[in-house]
């Protein structure tokens, strides 16, 4: 039985490792950019990146065979050799298909790199930022080492995925565009409109961004393809990159404005592999379009109508 | 022994992180993955009593915080953790409750541990916390964490007994 000695000395200590923590979040709230906390982070960010790609390794084919149980439900009663036998060639068959899928998406990744001038270092997602956390964020397997580094863009083959956040030597954090802290200027496709895309910070993974027009008398029509407008020096979003469809328009008379929810191209509830835009190279598509020549720098991409590649797509 | 402890507690700490964030996420539920970390800092609960609990949650709390991909102030799960660890190493009865007790501390510690973490991100002003959003996730949080209860804590507490000094044998035998 715990004497009063015990428990007078748990209170304690309980009470000195709550005003720390406290003491830890006062810190990092009132610092503004650099945060000592940030070094812990990056700490941090050395040990848990490997743990985190090794588990992704790890249940990899635990994840692939569950899928797998749940589709020879039905063949329970067949004898047990036939059963073993389908089995087995069902595995097989999913792998080849994730085995395409992945290179189909690959493909169509380095596609959007070479027409867009892009290099590009494609990594996999190996840990998501659960609900309870009430942000939106993955780790990648592709850190400074890869040359991966904060305010690059990441993509993958159906859009923009979002922006690095932090990168530490094995490892990036990825704030996804439907974070609720996100903000990515895009361009209207149809008319080359400007606007302001925040994400809802939705937890649910039916994540929908808000589209504020810089010109109030702008109206967004459903369907209307939105691509990154892109910024100076192409960080943290280089420009031309698909982001959405415009999915419906509201617009509220007292303040004059229209907020238009678009969807995303991007399934961020089945990321898988992404590509961080690294930097520029010369386009190598042989389009006739002669602003392709000038997408090597994203300076000049912002004046070009990004438009037609948003057609390209 | 209490350098095994140590050592076999830090590892129990980077594997639950790792496997909540990692591979946890496949299964998640509206995007609420199950609180493996707290399930550890209960059962250390349970079975060692509060100061332990309240230390394991601390220190595990800030890796959580500091693991990427996380992204808000650090020191929220610490904090949240440390009362965790305290409170229910309070009505603990000498790791002697059966699997519906263990369910009863999980559930409280889950629902205690995921409002403080919402509510001082209400205080602090974090993005993406709202109200409406913190009541979706927490009911979530705390039945997917009750429900891995009976595959994982007696797991936890026998290990977290084994590593007990001897002088406390009388209370496995009981």
């Amino acid at each position: 039985m715990p004497s009063d000695r015990d428990s007078r000395r748990a209170r304690a200590v309980a009470g000195v490792l709550a005003l720390a923590a406290v003491t830890v979040i006062a810190v990092d709230a009132t610092a503004d950019d650099d945060s000592p906390v940030d070094p812990l982070r990056n700490a941090s960010g050395e040990v848990f990146g490997p743990v985190e790609d090794g588990l992704d390794e790890a249940t990899r084919p635990i994840e692939e065979v569950a899928d797998q149980v749940t589709t020879v439900d039905g063949l329970r009663d067949d004898n047990a050799r036939l059963q073993a036998e389908v089995e087995r060639l069902r595995a097989e068959l999913e792998t080849v298909d994730l085995d395409r899928e992945r290179l189909e998406s690959l493909g169509a990744m380095r596609r959007l790199g070479d027409e867009h001038g892009f290099e590009l270092v494609t990594a996999q997602v190996t840990a998501v930022g659960p609900a309870q956390s009430y942000s939106q964020a993955v780790t990648i397997d592709a850190g400074t080492s890869d040359g991966v580094e904060a305010d690059m863009t990441v993509v993958n083959h159906q859009g923009l995925v979002g922006r690095v956040l932090r990168a530490d030597v094995h490892s990036a954090t990825v704030l996804l565009l439907v974070d609720a802290s996100s903000v990515v200027g895009g361009r209207l496709g149809a008319d080359l409109e400007l606007g302001m895309l925040r994400g809802d910070g939705d937890l649910s993974d039916a994540g929908e961004l808000t589209l504020t027009t810089m010109d109030p008398t702008v109206r967004p029509a459903p369907g209307d393809v939105v691509v990154t407008w892109g910024s100076r020096g192409g960080a943290p979003y280089v420009a031309g990159v698909p982001i959405g469809r415009v999915a419906s328009v509201q617009s509220s008379p007292e303040d004059q404005s229209t907020a238009a929810r678009v969807r995303p191209y991007v399934d961020f509830s089945a990321l898988d592999l992404v590509s961080v835009v690294v930097g520029a190279t010369e386009p190598t598509t042989e389009r006739a379009d002669p602003t392709d020549t000038e997408r090597a720098d994203p300076t000049e991409t912002e004046r070009a109508g990004p438009a037609a590649r948003a057609e390209g797509r | 022994m209490p350098a095994l402890r140590a050592l076999v507690y830090a590892a129990l700490v980077v594997l639950a992180i790792g496997l909540q964030l990692g591979p946890f996420a496949d299964l998640a539920i509206n995007g609420t993955t199950p609180d493996l970390l707290l399930l550890v800092v209960v059962a250390v609960a349970l079975v060692d009593g509060p100061q332990r609990a309240a230390l394991i949650g601390f220190l595990g709390g800030l890796a959580l915080d500091l693991a990427p991909p996380a992204d808000h102030v650090a020191g929220r799960w610490a904090l949240a953790l440390v009362v965790v660890g305290y409170l229910v190493g309070l009505v603990r009865d000498d790791g002697r409750q059966g699997i519906v007790g263990a369910m009863v501390a999980v559930a409280a510690g889950s629902f205690v541990g995921t409002s403080l973490f919402a509510l001082s991100g209400l205080v602090l002003d974090e993005p993406g916390v709202t109200v409406s959003r913190v009541l979706e996730v927490i009911p979530v949080a705390v039945l997917y964490d009750v429900a891995l209860t009976p595959l994982v804590l007696p797991l936890l507490m026998a290990l977290a007994r084994r590593l007990q000094p001897a002088r406390d044998d009388w209370v496995r035998a009981a």
